[in-house]
């Protein structure tokens, strides 16, 4: 037998089982055992509606809300990706001095957690640091006609403490949670 | 925090690399994967007990290779006619087309294409997953024949590829890959065949469609055949390939778990756990020092936002979650392998951040390597330290007992310096082309940084990229298939042609006029060869690049 014809026979076999029996044993056990988290950690409502995921961001502006991370994909789930602007590029400096100006104006106080004014890698970050989010509770508090200590409370008892990474919060889980509380 | 990482890593290297001997030696052949094997064996006419020399060797690797690349080529033309695709996704260019089948063969994974927007997930599966398989398992294979070359004496075989790459598939890669896919499915990544789902958005942020696919089955094996190819366009900062903390140190763990076990299987192999050890050392201090370059970088962050009134460390192009260390920690792996998976924008680190990426790749990719490329391309290095060694201190040249002569020292030579020089090559002739700053999407030093790293990722097969650079046009995505191709598969013959040549040598016994290989002096020499080979050959490119735009930041320019 030639080699490039075993070659062909060793391939169809080997692709059959890596490219068809192995994602689809796994797609079957992980959907029996994790159905949620294998079909995205979906969060549906009453009406059995998709209202989104909690691994995926979006894109919260409302002066009510707190502000997700900046995205360079404008929270398109289909697209996702960074501005891959360089530390030097006065593009990106730009950008970073508006999206600044833009929170003072708000009434966020100096000085801003960059994660606030910098676009995530993914432009679908779920999270912001917990610093960035207790800075926005006085605007949030204002705009909502909330006590800050209750909303500084809520931060708290929604942020999540990493040893890599710090404590941070899930925007849209403290957005809902806020909603609750507000009713 | 590092530290233990890595002795969690090491720690699973050990036992793991006696599994990998008993798994070559055919010791693992029974039960009923043994009884597949032979199946296997019995449809391929394969004789099991049948060994090669290298060029036999060679011939059938790169048969099987080619055949990859051709059915996954038609797979992606033809992706629009076939099943699994519930976004229905028209073919691929032909160019992209070409540029992708080559990029996923030769383990590179670079990717002009946006998986999200572009493959279905009949191409995710049955075309990139099977090469994440078979192009590392083809890695693994020419590592294994090459420890081979250097342990036996008076033979010119070095082994059966077939026998090799079926044995590394099914009890290696399949296994580790299930089980870790199941485990990143727990914490979140997604495994379906769903279409892209419509949410209605919370309140105020209007409606998302969420790109949905086959995800844990590809990235479990993506990191640990080093092959890093993106299910979708944010590789592994998107939180659907990496939702936590967790499951960052995981595909962590996975990339560096083979590149740091094969050192090892070959200190079992020649009987010598030093020289295994030796290597290994070589390796971690290479990649702790360029960790620690990079987390530093990236802590002191960008004085230029920080003028602004930001604080923090500099987070353009990272993830809240993975934080700095998580982030630091995938940079430094994903180039130190040749993974080319990425947490982070690349693109976005800071200047010095974004140069230990590159010099990483640029010194050939060996601390910890590529999964099988790595080892074999730092046996490489090993000769060359050897010869080097021998000629100062006027010793004739030899390892393990083996002599290195002029056949051994061409292989070595050619492995080692052929992906330099073609970045060199293509980035001088990138750079007289007119136009090329429309491509940089940063302008002044960086963008010159940008082109360098998409030739250094293509040559030396690891896939990440400063993707601000825009390689899709047809004459870059042609030149970058035949840099791809080069750097893989001319370093992978010229070790396997060094493994057949050592194979047929007698071993000569140790004595007072042996250089001893296994010291700390002798892996001091060899930090300093790779070392002087790297930062030499490229240093006018680092200090053009990424070296003058660290000097514009902190305004000493």
């Amino acid at each position: 037998m030639t080699s490039l014809k075993r070659a062909t026979l060793l391939f169809t076999v080997l692709f059959l089982i890596t490219g068809f029996v192995y994602p689809m044993i796994v797609t079957l056990a992980a959907g029996f055992l994790f159905p949620n988290q294998a079909h995205g950690s979906l969060i549906v409502d009453n009406e059995n509606r998709i209202i989104g995921s909690t691994l995926i961001g979006q894109n919260f502006t409302a002066p009510q809300y707190f502000q997700s991370r900046p995205s360079a994909s404008g929270y398109n789930a289909t697209s996702s990706g960074g501005s891959n602007l360089g530390p030097t590029n006065p593009v990106l400096l730009e950008l970073v001095d508006n999206r600044k100006n833009a929170l003072q104006k708000a009434g966020v106080t100096d000085p801003i957690p960059s994660d606030l004014v910098m676009a995530s890698a993914s432009g679908l970050d779920p999270h912001i640091s917990l610093e960035s989010s207790l800075i926005q509770v006085p605007a949030v508090a204002k705009a909502r006609n909330l006590p800050e200590e209750k909303l500084k409370a809520l931060v708290l008892a929604e942020s999540v403490n990493s040893p890599f990474s710090g404590a941070y919060v899930n925007v849209l889980s403290l957005n809902k949670a806020l909603d609750e509380m507000d009713q | 925090m590092l530290i233990l990482f890595l002795v969690i890593v090491t720690g699973a290297a050990l036992p793991f690399s006696s599994f990998f001997i008993r798994v070559f030696t055919g010791d693992m052949s029974r039960g009923i994967p043994g009884h597949i094997e032979k199946t296997i064996y019995r449809f391929t006419e394969t004789d099991p007990d049948h060994e090669d020399g290298w060029k036999g060797y060679a011939r059938d690797l790169l048969a099987f290779n080619g055949i990859g690349f051709v059915i996954l080529f038609i797979l992606l033309l033809l992706q629009g006619f076939l099943p699994f695709n519930p976004e229905n996704f028209g073919a691929f260019n032909l160019f992209t087309a070409i540029n992708t089948a080559t990029s996923f063969v030769t383990n590179t994974n670079w990717q002009v294409y946006s998986g999200e927007t572009t493959a279905s997930y009949l191409t995710q599966m049955a075309g990139f997953t099977v090469q994440n398989f078979l192009s590392s398992a083809t890695g693994i294979c020419i590592a294994i024949a090459v420890m081979r070359g250097i342990t036996r004496q008076s033979t010119d075989r070095i082994g059966n590829f077939w026998v090799d790459i079926t044995r590394c598939t099914l009890y290696i890669l399949l296994p580790i890959a299930f089980i870790f896919a199941l485990i990143l499915a727990s914490q979140g990544v997604i495994q379906n065949l769903d279409p892209y789902a419509q949410a209605i958005g919370y309140v105020p942020t209007g409606q998302q469609t969420i790109a949905m696919g086959p995800v844990a089955s590809q990235e479990a094996i993506k990191e640990l055949g080093t092959n890093g190819g993106g299910f979708f366009n944010a590789n592994a900062a998107h939180p659907y390939e990496n939702p936590t903390s967790l499951t960052n140190l995981i595909e962590v763990f996975l990339i560096l778990l083979i590149p740091v076990t094969l050192p090892l299987v070959f200190g079992r192999m020649t009987g010598k756990m030093w020289q295994g050890w030796m290597i290994y050392t070589v390796m971690l201090v290479l990649f702790l020092g360029s960790f620690c370059t990079l987390y530093a970088a990236e802590l002191t962050g960008n004085p230029l936002v920080k003028e602004l009134g930001v604080s923090g460390i500099s987070m353009e192009g990272k993830e809240v979650r993975l934080g700095l260390f998580g982030s630091s920690l995938f940079a430094t792996s994903t180039t130190a392998t040749s993974c080319g998976a990425v947490n982070s924008m690349h693109d976005s680190l800071t200047p010095l951040g974004g140069l230990v990426t590159l010099f990483m790749m640029l010194l050939g990719e060996v601390a910890f390597g590529g999964v099988g490329s790595g080892f074999y391309t730092m046996i490489g290095f090993v000769v060359l330290s050897v010869f080097i060694a021998g000629l100062m201190i006027g010793r004739t040249p030899e390892y393990l007992g083996k002599k290195i002569e002029v056949l051994e020292m061409r292989a070595a030579v050619i492995a080692v310096l052929v992906p330099g020089v073609l970045v060199l090559l293509l980035s001088g002739i990138a750079l007289v082309l007119p136009n090329v700053e429309e491509l940089m999407k940063n302008p002044g030093p960086h963008g010159l940084s940008e082109l360098i790293y998409a030739f250094a990722s293509m040559s030396q097969n690891n896939g990440s990229a400063f993707a601000g650079f825009d390689a899709s046009k047809p004459f870059y995505t042609l030149i970058g298939s035949l840099a791809m191709v080069i750097g893989r598969f001319v370093p992978a013959v010229s070790m396997l042609a060094l493994a057949g040549s050592l194979a047929q040598k007698k071993k000569v016994p140790p004595s007072s006029g042996t250089l001893p290989t296994a010291s700390v002096t002798f892996s001091v020499w060899m930090i300093l060869v790779i070392l002087i080979i790297g930062a030499l050959t490229f240093f006018p490119l680092f200090a053009m690049g990424p070296i003058a735009e660290h000097l514009t930041m902190i305004g000493g320019i």
